[in-house]
């Protein structure tokens, strides 16, 4: 006989036996040990059928293939980049994925990106000893100009974005500001002004510190209403 | 005399008062407080981040480090001069032993993962109490974790077998006293950690160890609240 | 040094503004102090929260020998442990020449300012003194660990109580219910200059974005009694006269949390 001993949307912390017996299968976040299964995560139970799967409300940033994230220039060498994106190797921008410019041997790469300089990046690929190439050549990706830089728990990512980008949205919408969110965990910010920035800012800090709640979308939108007046803001010119 | 009534009255599987809170030093990765009685640790976890010097990185996972450190205020008696000591190196990778066979580092290879440990004060324990706060903060960072490390030290004080010694049992003068700092994998009961000052029988050393995965149970389950409280899975009652 | 906060930082100051709304000459708030965290080890103990930064000190006391030029004076050593704990930036290992230089600064105000009657720490001239340690941990570092690591210095020295002698020895399990003999109670504000912009309470990310700094360390009859310049751009006098001035109006808040 098998059991299940947690149910859907508990949060679970690692270690926790989630079922006995053999008619569930875990997913990601889970094992198996023996009869039982077991939560690795410290996370949500998500269950779907005899799956079950625990999402993370914490974890470090593990690079994966596709994700667009925010990063910084550390070092360079005469033909790449080293960009810390936050993850414990640096990933690297190599010439031809910097620019579709063609640079000569030997040119000065300062031009194109520099010691600190932030932008947004994508992870072109991820060797099994996970070294990271990252590319800037598709749309969307590109240097960043002014701004600020905040960093949330990279597991929050997904909330702070909502669902087809429609709670980074509503941030946005309502304080007018230009935000790019980083599957990293590095967001980058800029608004109209010193105000605005901090409501952006502190509506994107509840998400990620607010432990794990229903109806996130209405309590921001409620906190936005409050802090803002109301007011919507115009049309951004950036994604 | 055997050793039947406990100096503070607790019973013989009693542990003293269990506390820890997640999340104290936010600009850790990870963090946690932990408190057995009057001994209270903290811990945090920074990287994963390169390891120097290099030749120290493991080609397919992370080094944990953990580095134990008794605040120089935090002793019984004098001082305890700050800074690294032959006492808290070996401590800081005990502990670190007692903690990676739950861990899963492999998503960073060829980095270091930190876990700075102080205690600012110490009633006995310290080590277990740090171990407990580490995992806590292991769990906080969002490491892939298969177990909880729960760490405790046992006594057997003149033929008696007992659950969390304090320093008033470590110094108990009227027999002998062996002092049995485990951790222990709280599912499993299996043991992490292990070092014995003093003197035990086999026997005895034993049923500290079956005693133990008992006491734990009290822990856990601060652990568990801990984390749950954090991440607002304690349910409103 | 991170190139996009700092020009942040730059850009709102132009305006007046600071990146978390703070006005420039504004401290975080709340400025929290708990006492006797480690009663059950140390003589006293405090930890002090400004903001996010937290800092924990102790102290613990001891029977010594004075030094034979200053027979009648007991002795008080403060120390600044920079574990890597509080800092992504900070490393294990031998301290750096920040962790130094913030103990020093520390030391020049808590100590050198003449905080505690050494007088009164002599137990019998010439042989026995008592010696006071205080030692102080930053737990995290928010910004400003200059002003939290003195400030928890002085709440650890104020919530100490003398430990009991018997046989000539330190009963360090007893206390007695006095505490030690405080002269002065100097608390510091740094101050920092960034560009022609004066402001206190620095975050990590304005600290690294500083041109100079003055650390003041100020009694409770509103005097300097320690100073400490660091930063690589030089000060005028008409800078360090404003620079006084604010953490002389400063201060007396921070007094108000003692």
């Amino acid at each position: 006989m098998s059991k299940l001993l947690i149910e859907d949307k508990e949060v679970v912390i690692p270690g926790q036996i989630l079922a006995e017996g053999m008619d569930y299968l875990p997913s990601n976040g889970a094992i198996r040990e023996g009869d039982n299964i077991i939560s690795t995560s410290m996370g949500v139970v998500s269950l779907s059928g005899r799956l079950i799967k625990i999402i993370p409300l914490t974890k470090r940033y593990v690079p994966q293939i596709g994700d667009v994230v925010v990063g910084f220039v550390k070092d360079l060498t005469y033909s790449s980049w080293f960009i810390d994106i936050g993850y414990s190797n640096d990933a690297v921008l190599s010439m031809k994925d910097a620019t579709s410019d063609f640079i000569e041997r030997g040119a000065d790469l300062t031009q194109y990106f520099s010691h600190g300089d932030y932008m947004v990046a994508k992870i072109a690929n991820v060797t099994k000893t996970k070294a990271v190439d990252i590319t800037m050549r598709e749309p969307g990706l590109k240097k960043l100009y002014g701004g600020k830089i905040i960093e949330v728990n990279p597991a929050r990512v997904p909330r702070i974005i909502g669902k087809q980008g429609s709670m980074i949205k509503i941030i946005k919408d309502s304080t007018g500001c230009m935000i790019t969110v980083g599957q990293n965990g590095i967001i980058w910010l800029k608004g109209p002004d010193l105000k605005n920035e901090l409501i952006a800012t502190e509506a994107i800090m509840r998400i990620n510190e607010c432990s794990y709640t229903q109806g996130l979308t209405e309590q921001t939108e409620a906190f936005l209403k409050e802090r803002t007046g109301g007011k919507q803001h115009g049309v951004h010119q950036e994604a | 005399m055997a050793y039947t009534k406990r100096l503070d009255g607790r019973k013989l599987d009693e542990l003293r008062k269990v506390e820890a809170k997640v999340g104290v030093i936010k600009t850790a990765a990870g963090s946690a407080m932990f408190r057995m009685g009057n001994t209270i640790a903290y811990a945090a976890v920074r990287g994963p981040r390169e390891v120097f010097p290099r030749s120290m990185a493991k080609p397919d996972t992370a080094v944990l480090r953990c580095y134990y450190d008794m605040m120089a205020f935090s002793g019984a008696g004098e001082r305890v001069r700050p800074g690294p000591s032959r006492r808290s190196k070996e401590i800081s990778m005990v502990t670190a032993k007692a903690l990676e066979p739950v861990l899963d580092l492999t998503e960073f290879p060829k980095s270091g993962i930190d876990v700075f440990i102080e205690l600012i004060q110490t009633d006995a324990g310290t080590r277990c109490a740090g171990i407990c706060a580490a995992a806590l903060a292991l769990a906080d960072a969002g490491f892939s974790m298969k177990d909880m490390v729960c760490a405790v030290a046992m006594g057997v004080i003149d033929g008696t077998v007992v659950a969390d010694l304090d320093k008033a049992e470590e110094d108990y003068d009227k027999g002998p006293v062996a002092d049995l700092a485990m951790a222990m994998l709280p599912r499993s009961g299996e043991v992490t950690l292990m070092q014995m000052d003093g003197e035990a029988s086999q026997e005895h050393i034993i049923e500290a160890v079956e005693l133990m995965k008992k006491s734990i149970k009290k822990i856990y389950e601060v652990q568990k609240k801990a984390l749950l409280e954090k991440y607002g899975g304690v349910k409103d009652e | 040094m991170n190139k996009i906060m700092k020009d942040y930082i730059l850009g709102l100051l132009s305006k007046g503004e600071r990146m978390d709304g703070r006005k420039l000459d504004e401290f975080r708030k709340p400025i929290k102090i708990e006492y006797g965290i480690s009663t059950k080890s140390s003589e006293g103990s405090a930890i002090v929260h400004i903001g996010e930064t937290m800092v924990i000190a102790g102290v613990k006391m001891a029977i010594g020998k004075p030094y034979e030029d200053t027979p009648d004076e007991g002795s008080l050593t403060v120390n600044v442990e920079l574990s890597p704990m509080a800092s992504e930036s900070f490393e294990p290992g031998p301290p750096n020449d920040y962790s130094i230089e913030l103990a020093r600064v520390t030391d020049r105000v808590v100590r050198e300012s003449g905080m505690i009657d050494v007088n009164k720490l002599c137990i019998k001239e010439g042989e026995k003194i008592w010696m006071v340690n205080v030692d102080i941990y930053p737990m995290n570092d928010a910004g400003n660990l200059f002003d939290a690591c003195a400030l928890a210095a002085l709440a650890a020295i104020k919530d100490a109580k003398m430990p009991k002698i018997e046989n000539d020895k330190v009963n360090y399990h007893e206390k007695t219910s006095k505490g030690l003999p405080l002269k002065k109670t100097p608390i510091s504000v740094t101050v920092i200059k960034i560009g022609k912009h004066l402001l206190v309470d620095p975050l990590v990310e304005e600290f690294n974005a500083l041109d100079a700094r003055l650390t003041i360390g100020i009694d409770e009859a509103n005097n300097p009694c320690a100073i400490q310049k660091g930063g690589d751009a030089p000060l005028s006098a008409s800078d360090i006269d404003k620079m006084i001035t604010l953490a002389k109006e400063k201060v007396k808040e921070l007094r108000k949390v003692l």
